[in-house]
């Protein structure tokens, strides 16, 4: 009980005083710490205005003995620039660097390192997750916490966020920590740099030799079936989902006896409105399209900046395929229909979500 | 590898390339097994080691010549190892070592087909037949057809090389046919053009790009070519194509800290000029599939070598990598006093607990990927 007096008035004070000791007055220790000094002395408080505000006699005393222990206790001033528990974060991450600089860390088959992602590709998108695009993620427990799993999902948004996006959602929200590997067009794994962090991210080519084998390591991949016809369709089509590619991913799904989790992305159509594809400059460059907005190319680097939408991502319910025969990844009937049947899940989810959205950026 | 020793050999054992460090270890090796009678060595120049009682021949594969001793020595079992990407000594020619590796193979295998004693063939190969593209899948299985093959190089002769021992396996069904596709070959003073370039005091990168390198270790190179010279066990087949790798990737990056060599990553073309002005100078081999193996690496599947050849690597690709940096001699940025560098900023900063904080952490971690 006690707790939940104690926060918001703590994070009131830390918006009065700065942002730096938000981290620090949330922590546990030190606000056990605040407890006992209070104890030793009441009396006067410098806070009385908010004291009376917050109604809680509790809550002042112990701001004003932690600011006390901040300041007395230890080399103050480096806690109170870099917040309490610095030293750790800063062991952590020297710790880390060692390993990199030392190259003691692993990858697997593929150029997965997991270390990497956890620790600097992650937090390197999150803010845009969590701050810029605003993601909210229903269904994610549709994803089974073990085995393999084809997360199918629809694409949109000129450039791949919603891959990335999808990515950090799986992370940071699965309740088992899983990692979703995602399978790329070879444009990807063609250019320089981008490559090299696709693969340290856990991504591989989407083939079907490369599919099976995540998913028989028992991975969460996931795929995109549309490709460059749904990353680079015009803003007039958007959340209409293009075709499915020849359903390949199906029959590796029933080779692998994997579940198929449909995904629908709502939001990723509006960050960048395609109006017009340069055609001829795509061919010059090797890309399948060249983008134009209202924004790109006219406004230069800064016409790449993604439009603030709000993004939905909701996963459906898994699609079983270790009922099927081994044959009848050969039966392209059972493909067909199991391609539509996917395909008319995230279609349907899509014209859902978009029902229920308030507006594109809120 | 005790079990090697009990695998009984055919009574006469024909051995190609042995003026190679590599060919010259197999041939002492298979002078150990009890149920050989002879080795013949084969080579056009005399090794520089020692052959021990090998019967040295001096014949030029690529001459009918080596059909006469075939058959006037009765051989049944051919170790095929002259197939390798780097000339021997330093006046031989891209162009002979070419016609070693093809015109040669072609030679040998006439010959062995006119031979009727003959009944095992191993061929030593590489992974290079798969290339190196963005293209292809990331894990190369031995079914795997390569998008785009090797258009030239050591790359294209095991591909031709590979091409003429399945031919001949068609016409000599009674042979029992081994192809090893070895990956890296590393260890201790190993001579191959990569472990050349790991030698160069900086390393140059390309720009943009991590390749995935997989190793395999000298001493399971010899185990396995002994493996698949001797008679098969029990339940495992030893003829067939198998890639031949240590378990586990390392990525060029991680290989150049390991080794502490700083890398100086450089764009694509440069790359490839600095490799002609190192190769002008005779100081490495930059040879062209020898980048694309440096800009998009090579992952090979090893399910085959371990449930149908029945063969487990002693090393992994890293524990290889480790004996290899061990006789390299230190670079430039040693990993233990980098280690110690940042050890000693932790020490200033006032984290007396960053070792342990570390092991931790690398615990912690190494059970997650396990548990994974």
């Amino acid at each position: 009980m006690a707790d939940a007096k104690v926060i918001p008035f703590d994070d009131d004070r830390a918006r009065g005083t700065g942002p730096r000791r938000r981290t620090t007055g949330r922590k546990r220790p030190a606000a056990d710490a605040g407890a006992q000094a209070a104890r030793q002395q009441p009396a006067e408080s410098p806070l009385s205005a908010v004291q009376e505000a917050s109604g809680d006699p509790e809550a002042p005393d112990e701001a004003e003995a932690e600011t006390e222990a901040q300041e007395g206790g230890g080399p103050g001033l480096l806690d109170r620039l870099l917040g309490g528990d610095w030293d750790r974060k800063a062991a952590h991450g020297l710790s880390f660097l060692r390993r990199r600089l030392t190259g003691d860390y692993e990858v697997d088959e593929f150029g997965y390192d997991g270390e990497l992602t956890d620790q600097v590709l992650m937090p390197l998108f999150r803010p845009l997750y969590e701050k810029y695009f605003r993601v909210e993620v229903k269904g994610i427990e549709n994803i089974p916490d073990t085995g393999g799993a084809l997360v199918v999902c629809n694409h949109s948004g000129t450039l791949p966020w919603d891959g990335l996006m999808l990515q950090v959602a799986v992370h940071d929200h699965h309740p088992a920590d899983r990692t979703l590997r995602l399978l790329g067009a070879d444009l990807v794994f063609k250019l320089p740099v981008i490559n090299e962090l696709a693969r340290k991210g856990g991504h591989t080519l989407a083939c079907s030799e490369d599919a099976q084998r995540l998913l028989e390591r028992g991975e969460v991949t996931g795929v995109m079936p549309e490709g460059f016809k749904g990353l680079g369709k015009p803003f007039s089509e958007r959340y209409k989902l293009q075709r499915f590619g020849r359903g390949g991913f199906v029959s590796t799904a029933l080779k692998a006896k994997a579940p198929i989790v449909p995904c629908s992305i709502v939001g990723a159509e509006e960050i960048y409105p395609m109006i017009g594809n340069a055609k001829t400059v795509a061919r010059l460059l090797g890309f399948p399209y060249f983008p134009v907005t209202p924004t790109f190319p006219w406004l230069g680097p800064l016409g790449a900046v993604p439009l603030p939408t709000k993004w939905t991502i909701q996963f459906g319910e898994p699609i079983p395929t270790d009922g099927y025969p081994p044959e009848a990844a050969e039966d392209p009937m059972l493909m067909f229909n199991l391609t539509d049947q996917v395909r008319e899940t995230i279609q349907h989810t899509l014209y859902k979500l978009l029902v229920q959205r308030r507006s594109v950026f809120f | 590898m005790q079990e090697g020793r009990r695998i009984p050999l055919g009574k006469v054992v024909l051995v190609t390339g042995v003026a190679r460090r590599l060919g010259g270890r197999l041939v002492r090796r298979i002078q150990r097994d009890p149920t050989v009678d002879r080795v013949l060595a084969v080579d056009t120049v005399e090794p520089d080691h020692d052959l021990g009682d090998a019967e040295f021949v001096r014949a030029d594969i690529r001459h009918p010549t080596v059909g006469r001793v075939l058959i006037e020595n009765a051989v049944d079992t051919v170790v095929h190892m002259d197939v390798t990407g780097t000339p021997l000594g330093p006046r031989a020619s891209r162009a002979s070592l070419k016609e070693t590796n093809v015109i040669g193979t072609m030679q040998l295998l006439g010959a062995c087909q006119k031979a009727p004693s003959v009944e095992r063939l191993v061929v030593k190969s590489s992974t290079n037949v798969y290339g190196s593209a963005p293209r292809d899948p990331a894990v190369f299985t031995e079914t795997t057809v390569p998008r785009r093959l090797p258009s030239g190089g050591f790359a294209k002769d095991t591909v031709e090389v590979e091409g003429y021992v399945r031919g001949f396996a068609r016409r000599r069904p009674d042979v029992a046919v081994a192809v090893l596709r070895f990956a890296n070959i590393l260890g201790p003073g190993a001579d191959t053009p990569l472990a050349e370039y790991f030698a160069l005091p900086v390393l140059p990168t390309v720009l943009g790009y991590d390749p995935r390198l997989q190793f395999v270790h000298e001493d399971d190179v010899i185990d396995v070519l002994m493996l698949a010279a001797g008679k098969p066990r029990k339940g495992h087949l030893n003829s067939g194509t198998f890639n031949i790798a240590g378990d586990g990737v390392l990525l060029l990056s991680q290989c150049a800290r390991r080794l502490g060599r700083p890398t100086a990553p450089t764009l694509l073309p440069a790359v490839t000029w600095i490799g002609s002005a190192l190769r002008s100078v005779g100081m490495t081999d930059f040879a062209p599939e020898q980048i694309r193996l440096l800009t998009h690496g090579r992952v090979v599947d090893t399910r085959q070598m371990r449930e149908v050849l029945g063969f487990a690597p002693g090393y992994t690709t890293t524990q290889t990598f480790c004996d290899f940096a061990g006789s390299l001699g230190p670079g430039l940025l040693p990993p233990d006093q980098v280690g110690r560098a940042v050890d000693a900023l932790a020490a200033r900063l006032g984290l007396g607990r960053i070792a342990g904080t570390a092991a931790d952490h690398h615990d912690s971690a190494t059970k997650e990927r396990t548990h994974g």
